[in-house]
This record gives structure tokens, C-alpha cells and sequence, in this order.
């Protein structure tokens, strides 16, 4: 326990120092990967938290980044404290919405329909005008909050997003140790047993569902924000895709899961995009990224995360002992 | 003093397509008694089981919660109004402490379950009703131990506690004592009686010794249907008990 809360302070003391030795591209790259943590966070809380496997989440960090961009006013700044709070509530809206709906059917029927609702939304913004279809729209001018607080700078920016990393980090902990997050946790375990206690578990599953898409909403926002830009791509089931990837990577049943996850997924991105390594090759950087995600699963079943309990369990199992009880019942 | 009835199935039934599961059964629970629900595998007592907690909607019949028609009550809405059940396979969690299980299914008869930042495990009114659960399933010694690491037997007194924890008035116990050593079973029995005072209890069970000594009203299923129904000596002497089920 105390390790662990080492580990994510340590993590986040890292990433508030890292601005002193980093340049421009580190910035804007780490900017970036912590957009992706954030994006992770609010999928953990489905996946991880409620046993719900969403396979349309990008649609809501996709609406939220939209949402950011079309409400904006063409002339003139947005202030922070309006255009964030909308945007995070469109995406909480539409989460809503589907939430009421795919929430009626169960395990694979539950992806496919969130499956569903995410590419219809996709091509909402593809195929009609109102999303600018494939090219995408700019965001006119950054947000703000009068002067001290310039989300067009990559400085002000980087530390934005950490303060709300942090913050949701610790939001959704909370969460996790309350009667609502207890309860997530048993309906995900066995939700009969939680109506025979005398649960209704929809509007639990419900409401997780909808500050979850919330959640990937911020996330969206401060894509949009950082990007200045924002293209049909960032609704699409590759981006539900890869994000699902970053949890599994990192290990699901933990919020840390999703931040190492993140991480690990990025960098892997960039390393084997780089030209400076693989030189003509790096333009084949999906065929190196997907072997080693199918490596990193079949190798690490509990996620990056579940790493060092791996190594225990060997090492005790080389002496001989027996491990698999402890490991059959891990907390989460 | 009449006896209190606080649980009764009228007429129900349940059929699957041709297949009949239950048929036109009727019991009524009273308040300090345990009823048992004895039949041969097949016979439709989970099936009863399901439609009185209200997992499964009957075909036909109806059934009273406390006077009130709750045919229509999801399942949810039953176990608040005092209907608790447990289950034949173990539904325990097992990555929880027994506290933990037993607190879980206390929250649900708690206010505000959507204080976010509120420590679960600080949350007094349902922790003390589960330690009071934990108790009196004699769990005492175990609060803390995960409840995957239970033995057999600790872990169906568990799904018990958790039963006894959201505060229910009538049991629903489907074959509490299944797979459990002799020992365990003479533990549960006490238990059983213990908890009759004060609850209204069906016990669906397939030993016939531990059903004989604590039942205090007997059904007898065969086929869906109920063949006899009765105290325990009436039904022994039954000729189609003995014929159908006894085995003589």
C-alpha cells in the first residue's frame, strides 16, 4: 500500500520537475502523453472499476475536443472557466445518452453497442458539415483566464494539465474507497449478488458511466486546446482501440494501471516512429508497436503494474514455495 | 397467537416453453419457523427460490412480501423491503475482507451511497451492522481475513452474514449446508435455529437428517409440483413422500 503511494508521488513529483531540464518538444510531447493518462483515468473507472468494457470511449474525448473547438467564438478569447465546464458537460450529456441505452445489454453485446454509438458520432462529424468532415476545423484562439493563466503557451498548458491529472488522479482514488466506488467494485465482481443485497444497479452503472465519459471529455478539451485542431480521427475506433491498449498495458484494477499505461504506450509510439533508430523502417512503426503490445500481454497478464509481484512470485517460486495463493486473491 | 406469515407464494408457476418448472406451488413463511423445501434435483425449488426473491418474473401466482403483493418488485426493490437470500454456489468477494463483504451488502440499506469522498470503510452505520452480521454467523475471529482464503464452510456462514447484514425479515437459504463436513454442519444448524427467532426462513436442502432436525414445516417437490406439505412427522409417514422421494 505505502509503496504504491510512493510510486504515484514520486511519478507526479517527476512530472512537475521534468519542465526545468526539458525542451520545447518534451514539453509538448509529455503535454501530450498526460492528456492520454488522463483519457486512460476515465476508462480505468469503467473498465477497472465497474467491469464495464467500453469500446467507444474516444467518442466522448472526441466531443469534448469538438466541443471545445465549435464553441469557441470566432473573434476574441474564451475564458477557461466557461469553455471547460461546457465541454466536459457535452461529453457528459452524450455519455448519458449512451449510458441509458448500451447500459440495458451485457458483456460483448455492451462493446458492440458502445461500439455503435462511438462510430455514430464519428461520422456525425465526418460526413456532415458541422464538424468540418474529414479535415477538421482550428481553434480560432486559445483559451484563458485573463492574464495569468494562458492555455496558448505550452508552459501554463503543461502545468494545467498536470494540476488536473493530479487532481482527477486523486478524485477518482477517492471514489474508489467510497460506498459508490465499493459498490462499482461489487457489481463488477458480481452484480446478482449486488441486487440480492438489495442494490439497483443501473443507476450506479449509470452514473459511472456518465463521469467516466465526463471525465474523457476534459481530456478532449485540453486536446483540442493543445493541438489547436481537431480532425474526425480523434472519434475513431482506433482511438478507443488504443486507449483500452494503455490500460491493459498498464494493468486494469489500477489507477496507476492507466498511467503507466499511457506512458509506456507513447513512448513505445515514438520509439518506433523514430527515424533515428530504425531509419526507413520507422515508417512501419504499427508492425514493431503491435508485437511488442502482443508481448508485453502475453508475457505480463497483470499489466506493467502487476511487474514486480511477477518477479516475487518467481523468486519465492524458485525457492520452492507455493505463491499462487497470493496471487489468486491480489487485492484491487 | 396467530402465526405471522411475512412471506407467501400463491399459486405459483413457471413454465419454460412445454417445460413445466414449477407448478401451482403455494407456501406461506411465518415469522419464527423454518420451512424446508426438500425435492430431488429438478424439481423446481430454485426455481421457486428465484421467483419468490424476484430474480425471475413466475408465469403465473403471485407473491406477498409483508402483506403487500410484491409480484411485480424487482429484486432490488424486495431485498430493501426485508427479503434476503443467499445463493447454492458461494457468491462471496473474494478479493474482500469478510468485513469488507459483510459491509458492501450493508451499504445497501444506508443513505447517501453518493459521498464520493467519504471513506466506505468510515462509514459507521453500515460497518457496525456488519460487524453485527460477522457476529452472529460467528465470523468474529475473521473480520479481516480476504474471504477468498476462507474454508469452505466459513465462506457459506459468510454468504449468510451478508444475508443477515442488509437487515432482512424473511431468509431465503438455497442449500446452505452443500458440500460441508460434519462439523460444519452441526455449526450451521445452531446457526439456522438460532436465526429463526425473529425471521421467517425457507431452507432449501438435499440432507435429509440436518432438514428433519430443524425444519419446522416441510414442502415436498417432485416434478415442479408440491406432493406434501406439512410438519416434519406428516410428512415422513407420507405414502407418496415415501413412494416419489424417500425412496421405501
Amino acid at each position: 500500500m505505502k509503496s504504491r503511494v510512493g510510486f504515484v508521488i514520486v511519478a507526479f513529483g517527476l512530472l512537475a520537475l521534468y519542465p526545468l531540464v526539458a525542451g520545447p518538444y518534451g514539453i509538448d510531447l509529455v503535454t501530450k502523453i498526460m492528456i492520454f493518462a488522463l483519457f486512460a483515468l476515465s476508462l480505468e473507472l469503467l473498465v477497472g472499476g465497474t467491469g464495464l468494457v467500453c469500446f467507444g470511449h474516444a467518442a466522448f474525448f472526441g466531443i469534448g475536443a469538438y466541443a471545445t473547438v465549435l464553441l469557441s467564438p470566432q473573434d476574441g478569447t474564451a475564458s477557461v472557466l466557461w469553455l471547460l465546464p461546457a465541454a466536459v458537460l457535452a461529453a457528459a450529456v452524450y455519455a448519458l445518452a449512451v449510458g441509458a441505452l448500451s447500459l440495458r445489454t451485457k458483456g460483448v453485446y455492451f462493446i458492440m453497442v458502445t461500439l455503435a454509438f462511438a462510430q455514430m458520432a464519428y461520422y456525425v462529424v465526418h460526413d456532415t458539415p458541422l464538424g468540418g468532415g474529414t479535415d477538421g476545423i482550428y481553434l480560432n484562439s486559445k483559451p484563458a483566464i485573463g492574464a495569468w493563466l494562458e492555455l496558448g503557451r505550452p508552459l501554463v498548458l503543461y502545468g494545467f494539465t498536470l494540476t488536473l491529472l493530479v487532481a482527477v488522479f486523486v478524485f477518482l482514488a477517492l471514489l474508489s474507497r467510497s460506498r459508490f466506488g465499493r459498490a462499482l467494485a461489487g457489481i463488477r465482481v458480481n452484480e446478482q449478488r449486488m441486487r440480492a443485497s438489495g442494490f439497483s444497479t443501473y443507476p450506479y452503472k449509470l452514473a459511472a458511466f456518465t463521469v467516466s465519459g465526463a471525465l474523457a471529455g476534459l481530456a478532449g478539451f485540453l486536446f483540442a486546446v493543445k493541438d489547436g485542431f481537431v480532425n474526425p480521427e480523434l472519434l475513431s475506433w482506433h482511438f478507443s482501440g488504443a486507449v483500452l491498449i494503455m490500460i491493459i498495458l498498464g494493468g486494469i484494477g489500477h489507477l496507476r494501471g492507466a498511467l503507466v499505461g499511457a506512458f509506456a504506450f507513447a513512448l513505445l509510439q515514438e520509439f518506433f516512429k523514430s527515424e533515428a533508430v530504425f531509419g526507413d523502417f520507422a515508417k512501419h512503426w504499427h508492425l514493431g508497436l503491435g508485437l511488442t503490445i502482443i508481448l508485453s500481454v502475453a508475457l505480463l497478464p497483470r499489466g506493467l503494474v502487476g511487474l514486480p509481484a511477477q518477479w516475487q512470485a518467481r523468486r519465492a517460486g524458485r525457492r520452492g514455495q507455493h505463491s499462487r495463493r497470493s496471487e489468486a486473491v491480489e487485492p484491487r | 397467537m396467530a402465526a405471522e406469515v411475512l412471506l407467501q407464494g400463491h399459486q405459483i408457476s413457471r413454465r419454460w416453453g412445454g417445460l413445466v418448472a414449477v407448478d401451482r406451488v403455494s407456501l406461506a413463511l411465518t415469522r419464527g419457523t423454518v420451512h424446508a423445501v426438500i425435492g430431488t434435483n429438478g424439481a423446481g425449488k430454485s426455481t421457486l427460490v428465484n421467483i419468490l426473491s424476484g430474480e425471475l418474473p413466475p408465469s403465473e401466482g403471485r407473491v406477498e412480501l409483508l402483506g403487500q403483493d410484491v409480484t411485480d418488485w424487482s429484486q432490488p426493490r424486495r431485498a430493501q423491503a426485508g427479503l434476503g437470500r443467499s445463493y447454492q454456489r458461494t457468491t462471496v468477494y473474494p478479493s474482500f475482507t469478510v468485513l469488507e463483504n459483510c459491509r458492501l451488502a450493508a451499504q445497501a440499506r444506508t443513505p447517501l451511497a453518493w459521498r464520493w469522498w467519504q471513506d466506505a470503510a468510515r462509514c459507521e452505520a453500515s460497518v457496525a451492522a456488519a460487524r453485527a452480521a460477522a457476529a452472529r454467523a460467528g465470523l468474529d475471529p475473521f473480520l479481516d481475513r480476504q474471504a477468498g482464503l476462507l474454508s469452505h464452510g466459513q465462506r457459506r456462514q459468510l454468504e449468510i452474514a451478508m444475508c443477515l447484514a442488509t437487515a432482512p425479515q424473511v431468509l431465503l437459504l438455497d442449500e446452505p449446508l452443500a458440500g460441508m463436513g460434519a462439523e460444519e454442519t452441526e455449526r450451521m444448524l445452531a446457526l439456522l435455529t438460532e436465526l429463526k427467532v425473529g425471521h421467517a426462513i425457507l431452507l432449501v436442502e438435499h440432507d435429509m437428517d440436518a432438514v428433519f432436525r430443524v425444519a419446522d414445516t416441510l414442502t415436498v417437490m417432485v416434478n415442479g409440483g408440491v406432493i406434501a406439505s406439512g410438519a416434519p412427522d406428516f410428512v415422513r409417514h407420507s405414502a407418496e413422500v415415501k413412494a416419489a422421494y424417500l425412496g421405501e
